[in-house]
């Protein structure tokens, strides 16, 4: 008597990964944030490796988690954080009516192509069974494969992915449209600016230092008792995060009066 | 596990990509859309493949795979550059060469 298992262990990633996949793709199409799509992608990417597991395709199994979630889709988050992470769409409609059409004909096509797949479709699959093992597995399989009916293919894909890291490099290189600027430059820059503007060529003035606070939110005190406005980040007083320079001197003033009068030598009106 | 399933599934896949491409500005987010569809294609060719019990499907979708590293490859560094011109990723926003 031979056990016929009720559940394959195929059909139990099935069923449990592919209401996962459905989501995860609504998800991707639908977040606000192009990260959260990005996510949801890989989601959909690592369910997917695992139903081509279930379907005896263990190298295509290992290539799409290495190649598709942990490169190009690392490439696509990479180039999320070079265009901005927070922009999101924009709900202007260019074409009047475009989204909710195009939601309609996304459906309709849906329909025909689940309907003409679903009819499609008849008799038993043959199995990977033997194809897997005539070469000793499923990568010597491949690899019989590709070094021999589609050896001129592979090739041409490598000429490919020369082409595009090629293409990319250009893309991504920026002409120098005028020469970069040396030492000697910026210094005759700073001098030429104080001349003309009586700008001052040296480093700006640092912070204040007062006995009971000094951090980079407090103006220095300038010999006339006035403050130094170069002497906090403009971004810090654009804040309003910077403290009151005569705040923090007023507390050392009055010690320093009541000090001065502990000592002053007694007079003779005060005596009497 | 009878294929029509797996392909049922692929054909979802493959129209919420397309619905995503349609319906997004962004054209990162776009440009996933063209992944997931790629991806629900190859989801095909691995059943086919189980199908018809030749490896002939998974070397196709090797095929996909590399074709999608380089055309996202290019594809990003086209969408870096006209962010560089054009400071934004909306797909309505790279409209000069529209008569």
């Amino acid at each position: 008597m031979t056990v016929v298992p009720l559940v394959t262990g195929a059909a139990v990633a099935f069923w449990l990964l592919a209401p996962v996949m459905i989501l995860g793709a609504l998800g991707m199409i639908l977040a606000r944030k192009p990260v959260h799509s990005a996510l949801c992608l890989a989601t959909v990417m690592i369910s997917l490796a695992v139903q081509y597991a279930a379907q005896g395709a263990p190298f295509l199994f290992a290539v799409q988690i290495i190649v598709y979630t942990g490169a190009i889709l690392m490439l696509f988050l990479f180039v999320l954080m070079l265009v901005g992470v927070d922009i999101a769409d924009s709900f202007v409609e260019t074409i009047k009516a475009q989204r909710p059409l195009a939601a309609l004909a996304g459906l309709g096509f849906g329909c025909l192509l689940v309907f003409a797949v679903g009819n499609a479709i008849t008799g038993k699959p043959v199995g990977l069974g033997t194809a897997n093992t005539e070469n000793g597995g499923n990568v010597q399989g491949l690899a019989a494969l590709i070094f021999h009916r589609y050896v001129f293919a592979f090739e041409a894909t490598s000429a490919l992915l020369i082409t595009a890291a090629v293409g990319a490099m250009v893309l991504a290189h920026l002409e120098r449209l005028w020469p970069k600027r040396s030492q000697t430059d910026l210094s005759q820059d700073r001098m030429r600016r104080y001349a003309e503007t009586g700008q001052h060529p040296g480093p700006l003035p640092t912070p204040g230092v007062f006995a009971r606070h000094n951090a980079v939110d407090t103006p220095a005190l300038l010999p006339d008792g006035s403050t130094s406005d170069l002497s906090v980040s403009a971004t810090l007083r654009a804040r309003g995060a910077i403290l009151d320079s005569h705040d923090l001197v007023r507390p050392i003033d009055q010690a320093v009066r009541a000090v001065d009068r502990q000592d002053k030598p007694v007079t003779t009106e005060e005596q009497s | 596990m009878s294929p029509t399933s797996y392909l049922v599934l692929s054909a979802l896949l493959f129209t919420i990509g397309t619905i995503g491409f349609m319906i997004r500005r962004n054209a990162i987010v776009a440009f996933m859309c063209v992944e997931l569809m790629l991806n629900a294609a190859n989801l095909a060719l691995v059943t086919f493949s189980r199908m018809h019990g030749t490896l002939d499907g998974q070397i196709a979708a090797f095929f996909v795979m590399v074709v999608a590293a380089a055309e996202v490859v290019i594809g990003l560094a086209i969408i870096v550059t006209i962010f560089r011109t054009r400071r934004s990723a909306s797909v309505d926003d790279a409209n000069l060469l529209k008569f």
